[in-house]
Parts: structure tokens; sequence; C-alpha cells
């Protein structure tokens, strides 16, 4: 009897939705035989207010594992959250901005009102107008993740979750565990480069504005540490699992740092204290790094990691 | 009595919105509105940001079609800091972007709408999805499934990541291609052209021609097209002109610089997505009789306002898809045909770029110096074209952000085609799931 599946997509961008997809060749190996898809709006057309639209209330099919992606940034996304928590026995917050708030999180450095003001009253290409309000869900008072508003059974973090955690998650399942979980270890534990344990060059950061120094016939493991050459690289605070069960991590793969994709390590870590000890350790001064606050939480600034500053004393 | 009918989510599309139709007492459509219901903010979250850092976080705009605002945003950090990137690297981001377009097209045409054109439109919703494709024809899905990921899986190879990318850089491309890497990957994009021309043959013997009522009545509207073209008129997707068409084919090209002289963006109260318009051509109004000020984007429209296209193949299928419907095409069902034309010219373009020997070039970055200024980055991605107009201070950090992208010029028609064929499928109360699923089909055709 296969195993019935519902998903959601929230302030989802669909990444990790085609995350799943790219399962590949052995999805056909799961669907139909394993898993029957009873509501995944990408794919196939189940709807919340019954097939001739008429329902008064979002309403779910029942399903044995509900994927939620995206954050919750309005009453709708809340609604339908809390409707998968009561149709799903397990419950899969599947991405980083399920599990953390993800990038549009970053919004929560300013009141909703102030969002509003930009996009519809100070746009070059937009005459003022009013913020759109009939039918449309009003804004939650900020970005949340999934676990803000209801519980979740597993996190499943990843911008997007690389397809072989799915599949291992998914196939867990079915051999009828009820807990998965990634360990709880470090980018860098899983990054092949050469470390001398200091930085290459002075104290200060460099900014991508030019690039790593790397060989491209010559495998990773042979590249100086992206940080270690003086560049930022969230790899000391991000959690490791973005190649998948092994590999390299992958934007080191393309010579770029880290940006820490899969969120903090552990859920009570904080970011930015971390990656203080992290580049004092090598001899590296976190002054020099601008924009602080938005690169350190630019994947999780859902739980009150970010917040609008208040407005400096006025003199 | 008056009723409403909310038909939501609209599913097989990427994006979040809902359908009403607002039936009057005699049943017959008083109206109906294509109500989008996700706002993320994108324009304002960025203000504030390292220049540099757009590329990786507007990625994150659309998970289905990543590498477009990606690059779009790279040339306009280019244009912020004044910077030309090597020969090399433009070969490797429009690379980047063929490649990109080639799984997103076979997703669309197979994943989202097959659905409704092999299992019926009037379909029972439990099997009108690939699943229900994948139970009637193994062999045909089985071999979807594999070339769709093996496209997607080429660039995951080559850069680390297919989804949210991050080689596209200010100055450049971060990595180079290499010899065996170029080798491998040629061959596995010609099979690519051989599935891109199998599928344009298939769609053609046995979809289109029992659609023909439909193609001609469907959610068919009147409006003007934008797309890029390169200098000589012909399709392009990484950098040129804009060419905005007037319904009656008449057209202006202008530069990136000049979208504001051309857009404007008119915004309904019930809809959080914007719907830009041509300004010059008059006052925004979307009557179905009248439109004024409306055009379309996506592939359909990119069709319509080039002149050919670049490559052999793909231009013996523009030639046949003008023989019978003429320039511009207006039926908005032939987006379905037209994206498959572009299929087989992303393919076509890939190879040539990994025929060039220039491919595997090691200069690849030129390095950047912070300055202030302003830089408005455009490509098409395949739900339309993508403006990215940044604005940074002195000490490189983002002080303006304006977007047009993608699905969002096509809000407007979409609104019209969703009423239009309301109004056309639902009269005297008469409907069911499959009449409601006809009205999506008209979303459908425009995304992605």
């Amino acid at each position: 009897m296969p195993a019935s599946v519902s998903s959601e997509w929230l302030n989802a961008c669909s990444g990790c939705e085609i995350s799943i997809l790219n399962i590949g060749d052995a999805l056909l190996d799961l669907i139909p035989s394993k898993l029957t898809l009873v509501h995944i709006p990408a794919l196939v057309d189940s709807k919340y207010f019954g097939p001739l639209g008429d329902g008064s209330h979002v309403a779910l099919p029942e399903a044995t594992v509900g994927f939620l992606s995206g954050a919750i940034r309005n009453q709708e996304h809340k609604e339908v959250a809390e409707e998968m928590r009561r149709k799903a026995k397990i419950l899969i917050a599947l991405g980083t901005c399920a599990t953390n708030g993800g990038i549009p999180a970053q919004a929560n450095m300013w009141p909703n009102q102030e969002v509003f003001e930009k996009i519809y009253r100070k746009s070059v290409t937009t005459d003022p107008v009013e913020t759109p309000k009939d039918v449309v869900p009003p804004y939650t008072d900020r970005v949340m993740a999934v676990d803000e508003v209801v519980k979740v059974d597993i996190y499943m973090p990843g911008c997007p979750p690389h397809p072989d955690l799915i599949a291992d998650a998914i196939l867990a399942l079915l051999d009828g565990k009820t807990e998965w979980k990634l360990d709880e270890r470090s980018v860098c534990d899983t990054c092949p480069v050469v470390r001398e344990k200091k930085a290459a060059g002075g104290a200060d950061i460099k900014r991508t504005l030019q690039s790593v120094t790397y060989n491209p016939e010559e495998p990773v493991s042979k590249m100086r540490c992206i940080m270690e050459q003086g560049f930022l690289c969230m790899g000391t605070v991000t959690k490791a699992g973005c190649a998948g069960k092994t590999g390299i991590p992958r934007c080191i793969q393309a010579y770029m740092p880290c940006e820490g994709c899969f969120g903090p390590i552990r859920k009570t870590a904080n970011p930015l204290i971390d990656m203080v000890s992290a580049l004092s350790s090598i001899g590296q001064n976190i002054n020099s790094l601008q924009d602080r606050r938005a690169v350190l939480n630019r994947f999780c600034g859902a739980h009150g990691k970010l917040r609008p500053l208040p407005a400096p004393p006025k003199r | 009595m008056s009723t409403v009918i909310n038909i939501q989510p609209v599913t097989r599309i990427e994006g979040h919105s809902r359908v009403a139709i607002h039936l009057d007492q005699d049943g017959n459509v008083a109206d109906a509105k294509f109500h989008v219901t996700a706002l993320r903010g994108f324009e304002k979250f960025t203000e504030g940001r390292l220049v540099e850092d757009m590329p990786r976080i507007v990625a994150r705009i659309c998970g289905i079609c990543p590498w477009n605002h990606h690059l779009a945003s790279a040339k306009a950090t280019d244009k912020v800091f004044g910077v030309n990137i090597p020969p090399t690297a433009e070969k490797l981001r429009r690379l980047a972007q063929h490649l990109a377009w080639i799984p997103d097209k076979l997703l669309h045409f197979y994943f989202l709408a097959a659905p409704d054109l092999l299992m019926g439109l009037n379909s029972d919703p439990n099997i009108r999805n690939i699943v229900g494709i994948a139970i009637q024809n193994p062999d045909l899905a089985k071999r979807v499934v594999h070339m769709r990921h093996q496209g997607a899986h080429l660039l995951e190879k080559w850069l680390g990541k297919v989804i949210h990318p991050m080689a596209a850089v200010p100055g450049g491309f971060s990595k180079p291609l290499l010899e065996d890497q170029r080798v491998e990957f040629l061959g596995e994009t010609r099979e690519q052209l051989e599935f891109a021309k199998f599928t344009i043959k298939f769609a053609k013997e046995n979809v289109f021609p029992k659609y023909m009522d439909e193609i001609k009545t469907l959610g068919v509207i009147k409006t003007g097209f934008i797309g890029t073209v390169r200098a000589d008129g012909t399709h392009e997707i990484y950098d040129g002109k804009i060419r905005l068409m007037k319904p009656d084919g008449a057209y202006d090209d202008f530069s990136y610089d000049e979208y504001t002289d051309y857009l404007g963006e008119h915004v309904e109260p019930w809809s959080y997505a914007k719907m830009p318009y041509a300004k010059k051509w008059g006052a925004f109004s979307m009557d179905l009789d009248n439109p004024v000020g409306i055009y379309r984007s996506n592939a359909l429209s990119r069709i319509n306002v080039c002149d050919r296209m670049p490559g052999q193949d793909a231009q013996m299928e523009l030639e046949e898809f003008r023989t019978n419907f003429g320039r511009p095409a207006q039926y908005t069902l032939l987006y379905h045909w037209a994206r498959l034309i572009e299929l087989v010219s992303n393919c076509e373009e890939a190879i040539k770029l990994l025929e060039d020997p220039e491919i595997t070039g090691k200069e690849i970055r030129t390095p950047v110096k912070v300055r202030g200024g302003r830089g408005v980055g455009c490509v098409e991605a395949p739900r339309g074209t993508l403006i990215h107009d940044y604005t940074g201070d002195d000490n490189g950090l983002i002080t303006n952000v304006n977007l047009i992208v993608g699905t969002t010029h096509n809000q407007a028609p979409i609104n019209m085609s969703v009423k239009q064929a309301a109004k056309m499928l639902i009269q005297n109360g008469k409907y069911d799931q499959g009449t409601l699923n006809h009205i999506e089909a008209a979303v459908r055709a425009y995304d992605p």
C-alpha cells in the first residue's frame, strides 16, 4: 500500500520542489508504487476549496508524510501550515526557508510598512498606490520559520536540500522510521581544502570582487582554504550536507565561498558569535566585514534573529 | 443569487495564485480575476546589501529559473562597477543560461502542460498529472524524467549547484570549463537536441492537431509583445535590445537603460503582483474589447518579436509556425508550440558554444574596484524579460533596486485570458471540474 505524500509551498521559490525532481530516475521507482502524491500544487490538481471551487475554507487531504517548503510570510501561509499539520502524520520542514526563514526572512530587518512603502509607493516605474488588500492575504508581523507556527517532525535544511538527502529521508520513512536528521557538523568538516590555521594575508576580510586563488587543473583538495585566503566563508558556522551524503561543498566546487545556505549547525547556534571566534582564531578582524548582520543571518532571519533595529536616537 | 468560484491553488504552474470567478444570478460570468497571493519584497530587503552579493541573493526569486536572475544580476553589477567581462566569461555565462533553459522547457511541456494535452482537459484530476502519464506510457515517462534530470545535472557537475547558482560574479565567472567536461557536455547536449526534436515532432503530430479548436479560442486576447533581439533582430536570450511590439506588428527597440521610458507598472488592489504596461501606447486598460498598453512576454512573445531564430533547426520550426499562424501570432495556447521551438534553439546554441575552442579559456574574471553607480542588467528568463536595476553607493552597498521580472509582464494578459475563457465557457451556471481546468489551462500557457 503506497504511502501518501502531501506537499505545500509557502513563502517559497519552488527550488526545493525542483530538487525533489532532481532525485532523477529513482523517482519512478518510488512513484507510484511506493508513494502516492495526494496534494502538491506544482504537479497535481488538488484544490483547497474542492474541485468545483465552492469550499469555504482551506482543506488539504490526509497524508502519511507532509512537506512544507517556504517560510511563513502571510496569514494564508499560516492557515495552510496549520491545516497541513492537522492532516499529515509526519511533517517535514523542507528547505532552509522552512527550517530557518531563508533569504526572504531578510525582510525581517524592516517593519512591514516599510516593505510596502518601497514596493508600492517608491518604485521608479510605479505610480504610488495603496498596498493591495482585497482578497490577498495580509502579512504576518514578521517572516517565521515553520516551527514558529506548528510542530515540525523532521528538519531538512538546504537552499535547496540535496536530492540525495530528500530521497534518504523518504526511504527511511518508508522503512518505518519516524525520525531523520542531519548530523550536527559544519561545512568545514566535509571540505577537503588545505588549511594552515592562519590567514594567508592581512587581517582585513576581502570582498568577493576578485576571484579566490585556484588551479582548475588540480583537485579542490589542493586549494588553500577560502577563509584563510582572506574571504568571508560561512563554512565554519553552517550545517554540513549541501553536497549530499558525501561530496565537496557545492559552492567550494565552483571556487566561491560558502554563503551558509544550510543554516546554523544547531538550532541554538549564534552565527555572529561563532564567526567572530572562527575569524579571530586565524587572525582576521570581524570589524572589516561589511553588512555583517545581513551576511551572517542571510538564511536564518526567522526565530527572532533578524528584527528591525531601533531608530538611532535623535540628537 | 451570485456566487464566487475560487480555484485555488492554480496548479501545475510556478507561483501562488487564486482564480476567482464571479457569477451573476443567471450563472453567467460577471467578472473573473487572477489574484497573486504572494509578495516577498526582494526590492526592499536587498537594500543595504553588498553589490557583489546580489547575484546569489536574487537567484532565490525563482527556483525554476534561478540562473536567469543570477545572470541579469551579474550584468547589473558589472554596470554598477563599470567593468567589462572577458570574452570567455561571456561565453560561459551564455552556455550556463542555455543549459539551464533546456530542462526548464522539458519540465513545462511534460510535467506541467502535458497532463492537459495528453490526458485531456476534462480528465479525472486524480490522473491528470505526470504520474497518470507515467502509468499510461511508462517508456515515455522514463525518458522524460531521465532527460530533464540529465540536463539539470550537467550544470551541477560543472558548477556545483544548478538551483541557486553562484558562478556568475561581477567581472565575469568564477570557474572555467575544462576540456574533458567540454567533450562530455557536448555529447550530452547533442542527445538533448535529439530529444528536443523528438518532442516538437511528437507535439506537432499527436498533440496540437487535436487542440486546434482550443488553440483558436481558449484565452485568446489581442496584445503587444516584448522580447530580446540581437542588433540584426535575431532571437536572443542573454544580451541585446529589448523589442516592444504593438498588436499590429510595429515595434520599438530600446537599450536596457531606457526601460523606464517605455514601461510602467499598474497596480490593482486585489493582487500583490504588479501589471507592467507600455506607457507610450496610452492609459492602462484590460478591457477585453479594447485593451490599451497591454503586452505579453515569454515564448510566444519572443517568437513573435524576433525576425529569425539563430540556429537551422529552430529556424525551420519558426518558418513552419509562421506559415500556419502569421506574425505576430495571438492565440494563447500557441505558447506551448513556441516553447518547443525555443527548446530546440537552446540545444543548438549550447552546442555551438561547446564546439567553440575559446569556451575552455582560463581568462574569465576582470577584477573589480568598488565605485558608486547605477546599472540595469537584463536577460530573458523562460517566462519573460528580466530587468534588474541596481544603484550602489561609493562603498559598494545597494541603495536602490527596481525589478520587473518574468511572469510579472504577463499579469494583465493572464487576467484578460482568464476572464475571456471564463466568459466563454461558463454560461447559465453550467460548469464542472473540467470547465474550471480549461480556465486554468489559459493560465498555464503563460508559465513558465
